[in-house]
Formats: C-alpha cells, structure tokens, sequence
C-alpha cells in the first residue's frame, strides 16, 4: 500500500497500479477515453490530465496523464486544480470539433461514455465554428453498425480487436486529423468476438445492428441479469426488454468468469427469444382444435401422466430447476439425460474427475493468470470462445510478465509492455484435431487424431511423472511431448485444458493425468474440461443414463408417456434412434420454446419459457452454479417455465387436489434432497425475499419512460405492474436505488455514468471484482490433500483405415449452437454443410477444393463441397457439427467415399 | 572564412564517385578507426568532440552512443535519420547528394563504435534520386572492401541498407521512424523504454542524424579535442545551415559557429543580404518548427548583445525572446512577407503531418488551421486569436512526441511577436487581401512581446 494525497486529502492505495486506476477506484471521478482496465494506458486521448505536485510545498505542479503516471508513496497530486480542468475541458472540446450533435438520433445516446465525460469535464459551449470532417461509413455484418463520424479516435476499437483479441481484418488507416477505424473495404468482421466493439468504443461509432433492428434507449429497458446459454462457459449477461421483446444482450462484469467481454454467439444469439418459430400455445395433438388452455391441458395430462410408466428425458440446455423438477415428477429411476450414451460416458468422466477434487477448476480467470496452457483435444476456439479469449490473455500475460522482470515499467502501460515484448509469447501448446485462430499465438502446435492426442497427453504425463506407463510415440510426437512435458515442469499455474467436443474419453483421462503429474512441481495447478451445451454439467452431475437406455427401457415396458424437456432429440441422437423411441412410446408430452423436428413428435406440445422469460441455475464448464433471472412476463402467459409446468403436472400424477406454486429455491431444495452431490446448489443466489433496505430490486432504472402510456393503445387504465414471486426483483422502477450486491445487478449505473463503464463504481478497484462479489457457486469442491489416482490405460494409436475415414465434428462458432442458430445474423454467418479432409487423403482422389463427395452415414446418404485443410490428420474427415442437413452424433464412426464429382 | 570540414571537397568534380572520393582523403577515418582504435576509444573521441545531434534537438552524440544497451546476444543497430522533412532544412539532401561517401565513411565508423553489422539509413521517401546516389556509393564502398565481411581485415562485418520513407513528417521522430523501419505505421512510441534499449526489432538501437554521422569523420579525423576546439561554447564543430527565403544566395553553408547571424544573412560569402534592397522583416532560424524571430531581436538579442549563430546564442532569451538553432533550417522572410500567412503555411503543414495518435496534437492542429485560414482570408475575430493562443497553449508539452510542440511553438511566436498584424488582418480584413502589413514598429525592442 502506498499512502497519496489527492488534493491534500490522504488515501491508502495499492502500489503498482497507475493514477488514473487510483482516483476511479478511490470513487473520485477522473475524465478518460483511451484506458480501458482491460486494455491498459496507452496515454493518447490526454483526457485523464492532473496536476501532480514535486511535494506539499510545490504550488506550481506539473500536468501529468494520470493513467501514465505510477503510484509513488507520498506522491501529490490534484484532480480539482484549475489548469488541470480547463485541460481536460480543453480536450473534451477538441474530441467535440469533429463530433457531430447527433445525440437524439444516435443509439449511443444515454449509455455513451463521451456524453458523461463531456459532461464531467463542464465542457458546454462552443468555440468552434467551421465545418466538421465526415467519412464514409462501412457495411461490417450483421452485427456491427457502423458510423465513422461520431469517432473520437480513442484508438480502443483498434487496440481491442487487434491487440486484445487477435483480429486481423479491423485496424486504424490515414493520418492526422482523418484517421478511420475500418476494415480495408467493406466486408464481414472476421472476429467472433466484434460484439465487444459496441462496449469497447466510448461513443456511437460501432453500435448493436441487432438492437438497432428494435431500438430501445438503455433507460428505457426492463433488464434482469442473466447467464448465457450458448456454450458451456456461463458468460454472465444482462438480457434487455421493452414491449414483450428481446433487445438486446450486453455485458455483465464478474471478475471470475467472463470479465468484461462477451463473444458474438453469446451478444447476438439472443434473437431466437423473438423468433416467429416459438411455441405460443399448449397443443393436444389429433383433435379438432389443436391448440388448448391451461385447464384443458391439465385435464388431458390427468390420463397420460397416470396408470403409465413415465419416462423423463432431460436436457443440456434446460435449467437445473427444469431437470430437477422433471425428475422428480417421473422418478429418478426414470429420468435419462437427453444425449446418447456416448457423450453421457465423457460427461460421466468429466463429472468424476473433477469430483474427486484433486485438481481445482479452472475459472477464466485462473486462465487468464495462467503461465502455461495446454489444450488437449478440444476445438475451444468454436466451442467456447470466450475461453479461447481468455487463453490468449493467458499467453499475452504471460510474455508480458517475462519481458517486465527486473524493468522499471509497469504491467499497465500498455504501449510499453508491447514494445518490450514484440513477438514474445507465453506457453501454449494447441494439441486438436484442425487448425485454429489459437494456432497462431502457440508454441507448440499439434494436430492428431483423438487418439493420438490421448496418447501425447499421457506421454507428457509421463515426462512429469516418471512412475506413469511409458507411451510409444513417434518422432514427430514425441519431441513437441518433451517440449510442452519441459515448459510445464517450469510453470507456476499451469492450466489444461480439454472437453467434450470429439466425444473421446480418453482425452479427459489424459489431461486429468497431465494435470495431476504438475501438481508436483507447480504451485497451483488448473483443470477445465469443456462441456458440449450451457447445463451438460449440470445434467451431468445427475447422474443418469443416456438416451440409448431410455430406448431400451421403452422397448420393454408398454404404455410409456415420454416426457422430453427442452431437447430437440434429433440433434442430440442419430435420427433412427429417435425414431425408434417415439414409435415405441404411447404418448409424448414435449416442453420446448422453438418447433423442431421433436416437437413434430409430440402428442402434447407445452410451450417453454426461453431463457429471458424463466428464471433458472445453469452449472457451467467448471461446476459453477448461476443464476439467471426473469426479464420479463410475456404477455402469452401460456409461455411458462418449464419447471413450472412439470410442478404443475405433481398433483395431477398425485392425484392430489392441493395445487400450490413453487419457487426456483424450493425446486432447487428439492434437487439436493433427490441428489447429495448438487448440494450447495441452493446457495446459488439470494433467496426471493431478499431485500436491501425492505426493498425490492427494480429492473428497469428511474428514468425508465412511458410506463403509463405503455398499454394505452389497448386500455387507458394503466394494468397492475407483474408481481414476481421468485426473485428479490420487481417489473418496475420502484424498489431499491443504489447499487444491488453482485449477482443482483440488472444495470450498471451511477450517477454520471450512464454508459458500460459505470462498471467501475461496482468494482472493488478498475478491473478487479464486483464489491462483495457473488460469482455462483461452485459445486465442485477442492480437496487439498486427496491423492491423484493416475489413469493408466493408454489408447491404441489411431490407424488409418484403407479407404475409410474417422469421421469427427467440425464446430463452428456460428452454427453449431442449437438455439443461436435461429437468430438472425447468426444463420447468416453460419457455413453451409461440407466435409473437410487432410491434403494427403485428398491428393490421391484428386480432390479439390469444391468437389463433391457423397458419403453415407447411418444408412443417410450426404454430398457434400469438400474443403481441403492441410492441418487435418490423415485418415480423418471433419463435418460442421449441429448444421441443419448434417450427420448427428455419427462421430467417431468410420465413413468411406461412394462416389466423387468433380 | 570559416573552417571547412563536411563540404570541403563537396564540389571536387567527381566527388561522388568512389576513386575521386578516395583519391581526396576518403575512408582514411575508417582505416584510423578500425585499425588503430577500439570501439570505445571512437566513443571517447566522439563524446570529446562535443558533437551535438544535428537533427534539432542538440542532444550530445557522444553521450547518446554511450546509453546504447549491449547485452550478450542481442544484436544491435545503427539508423540514420535521414528522413528530413522539417520544412526549410535541405543540409541533409545536399550532402547525400553531393558527397555520398563522406556519410558512408561516417556509418562505418560510427557502426564500429556502437557494434552495429547492420546499419540501416532510413530516407524520406521524396529523395527518390538520392536513393539512387547512396545506393551507388554503398557498392562503391563494398566493392573496395569498406562494407562486408571483415572489413579491413579486422573482423568488423557490416553491411548499409537503404530504406526510403513514405513521406510522413512523423516519420523523422526517431520512435516513430523505427516503427516505420519494421514495416508498421509511423506512429511514436512511448518512452521508456528508450531505443537504447529497446529500439529497432527489440534491440537496443542509436538513431542519429545524417549530418552528425557524417561529422564523425572529421572528428576522426583530426581528434575529438582539436574538432572541439572550432566554434564556441558547447556548439562545437561546424554545422551546416540551409538558408532560403529571401536571400540573394540560398544554398547550404557550413558556418564554425563563430559569426553573427548579421553577418550570416548580409555578407556576400553566405546569403548575400535580401534580394531589391528590402529589409528583413523575419527569420526561422532553426527549421519551421522552432519560433520565428523579428528582425530586432533576431540581430540583437534582448540584453542588446549581437546575436551569433549557435546554440547558446540563437537561444538566449528563451522562447520569449528568443529561438532555437534546431536543424538549421534558415528560413528569411522580406518586409514584403505576411506573418499571418507564413504561420496558415505552417499549420496546415504540421495538422497535415501530425499523425492522429493523441487528441490535442490531431484535433489542435486542425483547428488552428481553419482558424488562420480565416484569419488570412478576412474572415478572421478578434477573438479567434486568443483562441489560437489558448488552444496552442494546450498543446505545449502536453502531446505524446515533439509534434504537438513543433505545431504550437510557430503559431505560438507568430502571435507573440506579430499579434498586431493578425489585428490587422481581422480590423482591415480588405486591405488584408490587397497589401502586406508590412514592417511596423518592429524595431521597438520587444513591443508585443511584453504585451503577451
């Protein structure tokens, strides 16, 4: 700690961060453009200027840029002195010649960050008088807008995209004062993570297309916080409505999962809320009228949900409530995971590793912290960006950290930091099966077969742990093993990393192995496994059997009534599995948001609550329990939670006339009782009657606009605002104002800070966690004393097969998501089917990029354009997982070529 | 006659070429050097001459090449900064033009001294022909063994690149020029960490102006302790100064440093007085960056003493009173000239050249431009000449690299010496269009100074 005076007053800060870090963390508000704490000091913008003083006697001072200039004890220094405001007044009004008025027209407006800053400085009137500079703006995709003219030339977008996020195709052209933040022509941003653009820029240049689609100011929108569920990171958001729509997705800072970025699929997947494809009503199939209330449903469920055997099939998508509830209605016994068998067989791994709690989970910010990263067969580009992100910063941090030893540069100075470490980067080593945008920023780079990359796995083990079995490996793998087994064996925080995506056991038993042999020789060591969907762990660590049991259970037993939860079968089991079961069952009560090709099946469809209408506990990829609240009551008020459904249909199974509600907690409560290994789960979140002060939380903020006038096209008698009897929130504006506690923050704000970067004043110091920071609960606990027991059992190295091929899936940021994949922008962006295969498979065939090739699948016969990849291993064939027209679940099949055009 | 030690044999016929060059005396500094000296004993005599960055900033050369890091391993570079774009400066231009392998010699040597195998000279893209020049004398120098592998027989390899620029003024910043070098976009650095220790491709790197390398020769030649003994002060050495504007002889000088700038301007061996009989209104002595001087306090200083050309000298006063001797650009302007114009000239040079890294250089910059433009062109306010004062005092010292400086100080001693012909020109905004201001009162010691 170091003790500064701030305008004669004296504060204890932490040594080592810089000024402008200080003054924010201290609440002191200080003006700024080009710092961002992610991003570091780069000093361009000059907005952050403060006098600072030789000592407590100097009265003349000297104008420093706060955000370059370190701590130092005893340092004096003044925000309030009169040359240091008309300076920064002075900047804002050079940032404002170019800017133009457009405040009112521009969706920026009441969440921009120039505004609150114009505004902080005092900055109010005019001197300038000529014509403003204008550019021509871009078409960037779907997803970004964009409008050069508001630019204030930050440089963030730039030094976010580029630097941050390793996109090549944004960047900074022309000189002086026509500099413009593009792409070199007019195109698609390539980055998946170009969202961030929208929060990163502090004015209305790159703005949310999907938004903009359905614009609402920020102050106008009911929002709840909420958990992304488009891959199994648990990316924390905060989900945006006004007139029973979905607007928008934005940011919601937790220092220990997803930081302050978000990737595209998560930001703008979110559409399928208010997708044309929903399920409005209840529906009895085969009757004159189809679609039923309520009561007519319930009547109808009265005959199927008794004198039948219940089969309950779960879901990877649908919240911990939903599956609990569904087993608790069917029986445990009679609850199956909606997956076929051999995803449940990696899960069931995943969940007992990491149950064993040898090795802690990897949260991304121990990513983030880490000095050396292995990944181990899984494509975490594609199948959970955010995490590929956060490995990025791992190895960035970790040059950084290497090229400051014994420097007198801080590790925020961000310009500096890059000019010490130009190409220098941290250890990672991408063992997958394809290439990867993280290729690029590796040390060592692998591309195997799952199999083989198994075997690497254990023979690394092998290298830290001389006591393991010896691997056999060939000399084209055996030296990069030495390689990542060495660097290893010099990390402090080692992290690996491994999944679920090529649906191959071993590889789990293999980084657990690695993992566990660096326990040795590291101070603290990380293990994190991706899971295929934002609740697989979660359904998981509920231990049931996979849906290929069900199918055999239903072929024994007659007079089943299937209950399918949120889960469209066809995309998680091969067709003809599917089949089989809904033939053998006598009836199909299906609850679902969307219409798929299992909902066809249903002879009792229920509509589902979408994320933004339920309230719910996802577990993500580390066993970290979130919760996700309501954002608002649809007006169809079919539209109900899943778990509210299922609790609905007890007393009717029962036969028991006591009709009551339930609450998230109590299904929750009920989960722990059904299941010991989910308890803590209930800890999730503060309970429903939580309140700060006797308040309530209000979703929308104060200035929240035309609550009356809403309806009035309807009725002029302004309605009952919705109750909400599950969470401490309240529909309106009413209830607490100030700052709730972390996992209850609907909206960032402060007063003066009407943009994302009001985040600061949550924030224990800029960049650092939330104040009293909730961030879920984890349910996997760290044992630190538990010994490692070592898999032995090393796979056999794959072998090519004469003319046949390992067909493996190919994910696809864009397109392999079930849900995202109904958004719009998304599907654009989403490839079209093909098969991808290795030079070597495709030179004797004479293939081409392009030539069509017909394989057959299942007894399905696909043609499909063939892309050449030279990274492919031989003798394996990758195919985009989740497209619509694909093979699902044929992977590690072996497939073979009919014919070829061409 | 001053001493002549750059250009004295800058005008033999046939200088250019490698055998006239050798046949005069040429690379005799490079066999001293390299067989008589260690590396640091070059440093020492350097450092002894006095030797003063000839690039404006008049740092001590000597003292830099001593900062260059040199840790094990680590290759390091030599970069000649001969990206002069400074307006009114064309020494550079001249002497790669007229005596190639005067710099060559000097690169050699100097590369020597600092460790450098590979030394690159990075040339403002509008000197396409020299590039030709350099190139031409490089293989001159190779193919006599100068340049290569063990040079001399000594064991000192090195080889000279030419680099040309894409003609950004920014570029001559020596953290940007760097950046420029890797192949990235011109913009500066932040220092730390300086290019001693972390310059070209991360390694530690000295960059030096051509004339200071080329200086390395004589120094050389004759010693540091005999080389500092010309001139006067801590301006040691000789410098060459390029005069233009209204002068009857504009061209490149090499003055020792112990004339008067009256003397440099009136007398026949150097400009040649002002051309028709005018008299001097005005003059740049140090290149467009540093502040324009009247008449009366550029021949005498404030104290009354005459003003001589150096650095001390050209200095005195500070920038109240006085300029700098920066590149040696020597601009002069007639009583015939507008000040008013003169600075919009200036300004939308530098707004053009700044590279839009940081806010008050990119939008200041701009804006004083279109302020001046409608000041000369009548539609100026009173009022938008304090504002011009005001926004180029927020620009001063506040920017990341010397451009914001550079931009600020012109507009900045244009206003200070010259406010009541920018009243002038808003009062008469006709009379502005049809005829110059003309000298006023400018012999009054320090009139409008005393007023700002």
């Amino acid at each position: 700690m170091s003790t500064i005076y701030i305008d004669n007053k004296q504060y204890e800060v932490k040594a080592g961060k810089n000024l402008l870090e200080a003054c924010l963390g201290l609440g002191i508000d200080l003006p700024y453009f080009c710092w961002h704490p992610a991003l570091g000091s780069v000093g361009a913008c000059r907005q952050c200027a403060v006098k600072v003083f030789k000592d407590e006697n100097d009265t003349h001072g000297r104008l420093v840029m706060s955000c370059m200039e370190s701590i130092r004890d005893g340092l004096h220094l003044s925000v309030s002195d009169k040359t240091a405001k008309a300076f920064r007044s002075q900047v804002i009004e050079w940032l404002m010649t170019n800017h133009p008025h457009d405040c009112p027209v521009c969706d920026e407006g009441g969440s921009c960050h120039l505004q609150d800053m114009t505004v902080m400085t005092g900055h109010d009137y005019r001197r300038y008088h000529y014509k403003k500079r204008t550019y021509t703006n871009q078409y960037l995709g779907p997803f970004i807008h964009h409008e050069m003219n508001r630019c204030i030339q930050c440089y963030r977008c730039v030094r976010y995209y580029h630097e941050y996020a390793g996109g090549k195709d944004l960047n900074v052209f022309a000189a002086h004062n026509h500099v413009y933040f593009g792409r070199e022509r007019d195109g698609i941003l390539e980055s998946p993570f170009s969202g961030n653009l929208v929060e990163v820029c502090p004015t209305g240049v790159f703005t949310d297309k999907t938004l903009r689609e359905h614009y609402t100011r920020k102050w106008d929108l009911t929002t709840a916080p909420s958990v992304c569920n488009h891959c199994s990171v648990g990316c924390n958001t905060i989900a945006g409505e006004r007139y029973g729509q979905l607007r928008c997705i934005t940011n919601r800072y937790n220092s220990q999962v997803n930081g302050y970025f978000l990737c595209d699929r998560g930001r703008f997947g979110y559409e399928f809320v208010n997708s044309a494809n929903r399920i409005t009503q209840p529906l009895i199939r085969n009757r004159t009228v189809e679609a039923v209330d309520e009561a007519v449903l319930m009547d109808h469920l009265r005959a199927l949900l008794t004198n039948h055997t219940l089969i309950g099939i779960g879901s990877p998508r649908a919240s911990m409530e939903s599956n609990i509830a569904l087993m608790q209605l069917v029986g445990k016994e009679n609850f199956y995971q909606g997956i076929s068998d051999n995803a449940v067989f990696v899960e069931k791994r995943i969940v007992e590793v990491m149950q064993s709690g040898v090795i802690k989970t990897a949260s991304l910010h121990d990513i983030q912290q880490s000095d050396a990263i292995v990944i181990l067969g899984e494509d975490l580009w594609n199948t959970a960006p955010v995490m590929a992100l956060a490995v990025r910063q791992g190895v960035m941090k970790t040059a950084a950290h290497q090229a400051l030893q014994n420097r007198a540069i801080a590790e925020w100075h961000d310009a500096a930091v890059k000019e010490l470490v130009q190409q220098e980067k941290g250890f990672l080593a991408n063992c997958t099966v394809s290439s990867s945008p993280l290729d690029e920023i590796s040390s060592s780079v692998m591309h195997k077969a799952p199999e083989d990359l198994a075997r690497l796995g254990f023979a690394i083990a092998q290298r830290l742990n001389m006591v393991l079995p010896v691997v056999q490996l060939n000399d084209d793998m055996s030296t990069p093993a030495a390689v990542i087994a060495a660097a290893l064996q010099k990390a402090k925080r080692p992290v690996i990393i491994s999944g679920a995506g090529y649906y191959n056991e071993a590889l789990i038993r293999a980084a657990f192995d690695i993992a566990a042999a660096c326990k040795a020789t590291a101070e603290e060591v990380h293990l994190a496994y991706v899971m295929p969907e934002c609740n697989s762990m979660g359904l998981a660590m509920m231990q049931a059997s996979g849906f290929e049991n069900a199918v055999l259970r239903t072929s024994r037993v007659n007079n089943v009534t299937a209950i399918v939860l949120e889960n469209d079968l066809y995309r998680n089991v091969p067709a003809q599995i599917a089949d089989v079961f809904f033939n053998n069952c006598q009836h199909c009560i299906v609850l679902d948001s969307l219409h798929n090709a299992t909902t066809q099946h249903a002879d009792v469809l229920i509509p589902a609550a979408s994320f933004a209408e339920a309230d719910g506990t996802l577990v993500n990829y580390e066993g970290r329990a979130q919760r996700f609240y309501q954002v608002f009551v649809p007006a169809n008020k079919n539209m109900q939670e899943s778990w509210k459904w299922l609790m609905k249909m007890q007393p009717v199974q029962t036969g028991s006339a006591v009709e009551r509600s339930y609450h998230p907690e109590e299904v929750l409560a009920m989960g722990e009782q059904l299941l010991p290994r989910l308890s803590g789960i209930t800890a999730v979140a503060p309970p429903r009657n939580f309140r700060v002060n006797g308040q309530p939380l209000p979703r929308a903020p104060h200035r929240y606009s035309g609550r009356t006038a809403m309806l009035s096209n309807l009725t002029v008698s302004e309605p009952k605002p919705k109750q909400d009897y599950d969470s401490p929130f309240t529909f309106t504006m009413e209830g607490y104002s100030g700052m709730p506690p972390s996992p209850l923050i609907p909206f960032f704000w402060s007063p003066g800070w009407n943009s994302n970067q009001a985040v600061n004043k949550y924030q224990e110091e800029p960049g650092g966690s939330l104040k009293n920071e909730h961030a879920g609960k984890l349910l996997f606990e760290y044992k630190q004393d538990a010994t490692p027991v070592y898999f032995k059992d090393i796979p056999e190295a794959f072998m090519v097969r004469h003319e046949k091929w390992l067909l493996l899936p190919q994910y696809e940021v864009f397109g392999s998501e079930e849900l995202s994949a109904y958004s719009k922008g998304i599907s654009e962006l989403s490839p079209s089917p093909y098969a991808a295969l290795s030079q070597l498979d495709a030179d004797p065939l004479s293939l081409v990029n392009g030539s069509l090739i017909t394989v057959k699948i299942f007894e399905q016969v696909y043609e499909l354009p063939v892309r050449i990849n030279a990274a492919i291993p031989k003798g394996v064939m990758l195919m985009p997982a989740g497209l619509a027209g694909m093979p699902v679940m044929a992977w590690n099949s072996w497939v073979q070529i009919i014919s070829i055009r061409l | 006659m001053g001493r002549k030690l750059l250009l004295e044999k800058a005008h033999v016929p046939g200088i250019r070429t490698y055998e006239v060059y050798r046949r005069e005396g040429g690379y005799r500094s490079v066999e001293k050097a390299l067989k008589t000296m260690t590396p640091d004993q070059v440093t020492e005599e350097v450092k002894k001459s006095g030797l003063r960055g000839r690039g404006g900033a008049g740092f001590p050369a000597g003292m830099k090449w001593s900062f260059l890091a040199k840790p094990e391993g680590v290759p390091r570079y030599l970069v000649c900064n001969a990206d002069e774009s400074e307006p009114g400066t064309f020494k550079d231009r001249y002497l790669m033009e007229f005596i190639p392998h005067l710099l060559v010699e000097g690169l050699i040597v100097a590369s020597y001294a600092l460790g450098s195998n590979k030394t690159f000279i990075y040339i403002r893209g509008e000197y396409a022909w020299i590039v030709d020049i350099l190139e031409q004398a490089i293989a001159e120098a190779k193919n006599n063994g100068w340049l290569g592998k063990n040079i001399l027989g000594t064991g000192f390899d090195l080889e000279i690149y030419v680099q040309r620029g894409a003609g950004a003024y920014i570029c001559g910043e020596e953290t940007a020029l760097l950046e420029s070098l890797e192949g990235k976009r011109g913009n500066p650095r932040i220092k730390p960490p300086f290019p001693a220790v972390k310059g070209l491709w991360d390694s530690p790197t000295v960059v030096n102006n051509v004339e200071t390398l080329a200086a390395v020769v004589p120094i050389i030649n004759i010693g540091g302790d005999e080389y500092a003994k010309i001139g006067v002060g801590k301006s040691t050495g000789t410098k060459l100064i390029s005069a233009c504007g209204n002068i009857n002889k504009p061209g490149v000088y090499e003055i020792d440093m112990t004339i008067s700038v009256e003397e440099f301007i009136y007398s026949d061996e150097y400009c040649g007085g002002i051309p028709d009989g005018k008299r001097l209104k005005a003059c740049i002595p140090g290149g467009s960056s540093v502040p324009i001087l009247p008449a009366n306090l550029l021949l005498k200083t404030a104290k009354g003493e005459k003003r001589m050309m150096n650095y001390e000298s050209l200095s005195d006063g500070g920038f109240a009173t006085g300029t700098m001797m920066g590149s040696g650009g020597f601009i002069v302007l007639d009583e015939d000239q507008c000040v008013v114009r003169h600075t919009l000239t200036l300004a939308r040079f530098y707004r053009h050249e700044s590279c839009g890294q940081c806010s008050p250089c990119r939008e200041g910059t701009g804006w004083m431009e279109k302020i001046l433009k409608n000041i000369e062109y009548g539609k100026g306010k009173k009022s938008d000449i304090d504002l011009l004062w005001d926004i180029q005092r927020k620009i001063e010292g506040n920017t990341i690299c010397p451009l914001g400086d550079a931009a600020a100080w012109p507009v900045a001693a244009a206003i200070r010496h010259f406010r009541d012909e920018f009243e002038w020109h808003v009062l008469y905004p006709n009379a502005a269009q049809n005829r110059n201001y003309g000298l006023a009162h400018y012999a009054d010691p320090l009139p409008v100074a005393a007023k700002t």
